[in-house]
Order: C-alpha cells, then structure tokens, then sequence
C-alpha cells in the first residue's frame, strides 16, 4: 500500500481545481490509498469538496484561524506533522504549492520531485528540466518518503465519485511561527474563467503595444467564452498584470484552445503551452517562432484580424 | 555587520537553446555558453540596490558548484558583491544539499538576509530557499517583486496566481525572487578589473561535513515530443471555419 497525502489548495471557502489534478496523479501511484490534507479557518465547504473526489480515502481537516491566508511557514510544520506514515506527500505546482511542498520536504528530511508529469511506478517519474526543453526520468529510493509538486497540465482532473470520504478532524499539537504575517493580496476579481483551469486561452504579447490596445484581446476573448493570458514581455511592459502571465515562470497550461495573438514565441513562452490541444497564432512576422508549433497560423496585422475573426465568431 | 548572502548558480546561458544528448544521460554542454542563473543575478541586483539604500553593509555571492562557477563569482563582484565564497562540488548537487550547505554559510556568516533566485532555470526544481528557510526555522517568501526592509521587518511583495500578496517576514530570513523585481545593472569594463581585487573564497564541500550525496538518480533525459507544424490559413474566415469545424468556436 502506497499512502499519499495531498495538499489542498483553496480560496474563499472553494476548492481549487487543480486538487483533483494531484488526486488523478496520486491515483496513477501503484496501489495508492490517497487522504486529503485541508488546512483551513473553517474549511467544511472545502473539505466537503475534497471529500467527493473519486479516489479519496479520507480527509484530514485541520481547523486554525492562523490557517488562513495561506503561508508556508504556518502550514509547513503541520503538513509535517500530518504527513506522519505517508509515503508521499503531493501539493499542486502552483504558487500555493511551489512556495510550501519544499518547506515541508526540508522539514521530512525527504526529497522533493517538482513538477511530476508523469507517473511510471511507485519510485519513477518523468519531469520537464530546461524550461520543458528536455524531459528527465528520475528515480527515488525505495522505502522512503517522497514530497513532491504535480505539474497539473499533466493530468485530467479526478471526477467526483459516488459517495463522500469520511472527513477527520485531527488535533495537531504544532507551535505555530508568529514571524510571518499576511498583510494584503491584490487580486483582480473578473467573471472569466480562470486561466490555470480554462478549455479556452487568448494571449496577447508585446505587439499589442499598450495596456489599452489589449482590451482586444478581452473581447476576443469574451466571444470565446476565453481566459485570458499574456506573454512575459506584454506584463513586463505593463500591458497586463502579472497573474496572467503564461510559460516558464508563469502559469503552465493546457486548454483545448489557446490563442497567442502578437506574440512571438520565446522558448519560455512556449514551455506554458505545450500541452494546448489546438494552438492558433496571429502575428504579422511570418518568422516568429510561435508558427513552429501552430496548429493555425494567421500572418497578418492583429489589429485588423482580431476584430475581424470576433465578428465571424 | 548587516549582511546579505546571495546564492549564485552556474547554468547554461538563458539564450541558449538546450539539446538533449543523443544518448539521452544528460544535455550538450560543449561549448555551450554558461551563465550564471537569470533569477540569481536578479537576487544579486536587489541585495546591491539594500546595500546602496544603507539597509545592507556587505553583500557575499556564494555559489556552491565546480571550480569554473568562479567565473560567475567574479561577475557577481564585477557588478557589486563585496566579497565571494565558492562551495567547491564537481558532482550534481540537488536542492535539499545545497540548502544545507547554504545553512553551514548562514551560521558562519550571520546574514540579516538570504537572497536566492525562485528557481533555477536548468533543473527548475523552485526548492533550495524554502528548504533553507526551513532548515534554518525562519522566514520564507518566495517569487518577490518588492522588498522593503523597515527595521527589523521585511515587507516583500510576491507574485502568486491570484495576483501581488504583500507578506511581512521578521529578519533574518530567505527571499527568493521573481523576474520582476529588477533590472540587473551591466558590468562595466572598469569593474571587472577591480573584481580581481576583491575576496574569493574557495571551500572544498567535503569540509563542511554535509552529505552532499544525490538521493534522485536521473535516469535518463529525452527531448520533449515535438508538436506537428500546422497550416497557415490566408485570412480570418478560413481560420474561422477551421475552428468551428473543429468545435473549437
């Protein structure tokens, strides 16, 4: 029996969809029996989530108010505590999961595997190294704890199963540090679908030219019933705000349709990208690199072209 | 002393477009430019930019890797560092290592800060800060695009998904950063002539008493499949059509 013990990740009393991605992961480890760890305020709305994903033996929900907002230094100790006779313990490689899996892992003594995007037995994993311009095979030992990250454009999210896990309520008896304090998150609410999770993408890059020209790029995507995305080098140029940033060090994605509208293509970029079923891009540089992984190439102006495809939609 | 520990590793340049050897146990290196990594000249950057606002006294580059990450040591004294340390290891050495070799440094060295690039852009692990941070039961935050230092506190403002979260850390503690915190300043000609002057410590790894020894065996390394090169459609119709076809629109 393989014990794994995910992480959850949640906002606002929701769960994030790329739970269900480490659920899928943790399932694909031989023999797994798969228990969520849900730290929380209150966390029943959560835990409730978590508890109807198919594949879920139990919950483990651990009320705090230090719990909310999240910071790893505070969740760390008891990630640790909680991970006691689990052989794996799995966060998402997002934000959430990249700033606290290490934390924890160092405090385990265990090595962590980031980015898992493959699982090919209990021990072996495949993970893209190079900004995914090379994919490594690695092995840990056998018989000893793994942490790791699950690169959730990897997996097809684990649907709810027929009946709810049982939920826990441990009590943790973990000094909590007092010496990093939350003090503010500047999110930008909107009604689009969020761009980790989204079935359709449009990004916009450098050639938009101003944060003003990219609203284009919003009612192209509003056709579409798109998230929307931008390049390194348009949130750098302050067209866009950082979250929507795609590739490398950005958001990793893998929607049914992505659109890159005016940008080129850089290797970092297209590291975001890769797993996208259908790519289409317009740009007026028939060389740019973006045309080599095209599924549609459109080589003209963007700003006569998007228009005009948002009509014909 | 108030002082910064900036941790500077040696990857193969950012410009450089990686290939797998063809007999898949790692990627071509030979005569292939190498760097040190994009994040930690960033981290380098910012420490300077503490010190010249009088938060920071000195600022030590340390990079733990073989004797040629001497090259990067001494472009990080070119752009600024008042001294440097080599952690000298010719075998691979994985984040939970490096972290505590970093903590070995951090003990001798007392810094108030310890500023690291997020991630690497070779293995891209986003490890070695938070295990420090850990090891070393302080403060963490990663992916910084501010920092403020006021006392004894630190206000540092991270990039996660949701957008900017501003986070307040008691000194010491381990920052990592994010490509948006700065612009690194180019080294001038002048500069490098005058880093010749400055401290460059070598310390074999073995002197540390830190097992340093790989726990992950990479197997192999393959390239990543490649997508088939599309169709370049004439205009916005076509393209259309294609996609509704497609039940894509």
């Amino acid at each position: 029996m393989n014990r794994v013990l995910i992480v959850a990740e949640h906002l606002d009393g929701k769960l994030n969809a790329a739970v269900a991605k480490c659920v899928a992961c943790a399932g694909a480890i031989p023999e797994s029996e798969i228990a969520i760890a849900v730290l929380a305020r209150d966390g029943a709305a959560v835990a409730g989530a978590a508890a109807a994903i198919a594949g879920v033996a139990r919950v483990l929900l651990v009320k705090n108010p230090a719990n909310e907002p999240a910071l790893a230094a505070v969740l760390g100790p008891q990630v640790a505590k909680l991970a006691e006779g689990y052989g794996f313990v799995l966060g998402p490689s997002t934000t959430f999961g990249k700033d606290l899996m290490p934390r924890v892992a160092a405090l385990l003594g265990a090595p962590q595997v980031s980015d898992i995007m493959a699982v090919e037995s209990a021990t072996r994993f495949r993970r893209p190294v190079y900004a995914a311009n090379a994919i490594a095979t690695v092995e840990a030992p056998a018989g000893r704890q793994i942490v790791a990250t699950v690169r959730v454009a990897s997996f097809q999210a684990a649907a709810d199963g027929s009946g709810p896990a049982p939920i826990e309520t441990p009590m943790l008896d973990v000094k909590l540090p007092q010496s990093t304090r939350f003090v503010s998150v500047s999110a930008a609410r909107s009604d689009r679908p969020d761009l980790q999770t989204a079935t359709r993408v449009v990004s916009g890059g450098r050639a938009l030219g101003s944060a003003e020209n990219f609203k284009i790029i919003q009612a192209l995507a509003d056709k579409l019933g798109a998230a929307i995305g931008a390049s390194r080098a348009a949130v750098d140029a302050g067209y866009a705000p950082n979250e929507l940033q795609v590739g490398q060090t950005g958001k990793i994605i893998a929607p049914e349709l992505y659109v890159a509208v005016g940008i080129s293509g850089a290797i970092q970029h297209l590291t975001g990208i890769k797993d996208a079923r259908t790519i289409v891009a317009i740009n007026k540089d028939a060389e740019a690199p973006i045309f080599e992984v095209a599924d549609y190439g459109l080589v003209g102006d963007l700003f006569s072209l998007v228009p005009e495809i948002e009509k014909l939609l | 002393m108030r002082r910064i520990l900036v941790g500077i590793k040696r990857v193969i340049d950012y410009n450089v477009r990686v290939r797998v050897r063809p007999d898949g146990s790692g990627v071509v290196t030979d005569g292939v430019k190498m760097s040190a990594n994009p994040f930690d000249s960033i981290a380098l950057e910012e420490a300077l930019r503490l010190r010249e606002r009088g938060e920071a006294d000195e600022v030590v580059a340390v990079s733990v890797g073989p004797a040629e990450a001497q090259q990067q040591l001494r472009d990080a004294l070119a752009m600024g560092a008042d001294r440097a340390i080599l952690v000298k290891s010719d075998a691979a050495i994985e984040p939970p290592a490096v972290a505590r070799v970093l903590l070995k440094l951090v003990e001798r060295e007392s810094p108030r800060l310890v500023l690291l690039g997020k991630q690497a852009i070779d293995d891209d692990c986003n490890q070695t800060g938070q295990m420090l941070a850990a090891l070393w039961d302080r403060p963490q935050a990663t992916s910084a695009s501010k920092i403020e230092i006021q006392g004894e506190t630190a206000r540092v403002t991270r990039e996660v998904d949701a957008g900017l979260e501003t986070i307040e850390v008691d000194l010491p503690a381990v920052c990592t950063t994010d490509l948006r915190l700065n612009e690194p300043r180019y080294i001038k000609l002048p500069d490098i002539m005058k880093a010749k002057k400055k401290p460059l410590d070598t310390i074999e790894l073995a002197s540390l008493g830190v097992d340093a020894s790989p726990v992950l065996k990479v197997l192999k390394l393959e390239p990543p499949p490649q997508r088939q090169k599309g169709v370049i459609v004439k205009d916005a119709a076509a393209l259309v059509a294609a996609l509704k076809q497609k039940g894509l629109a």
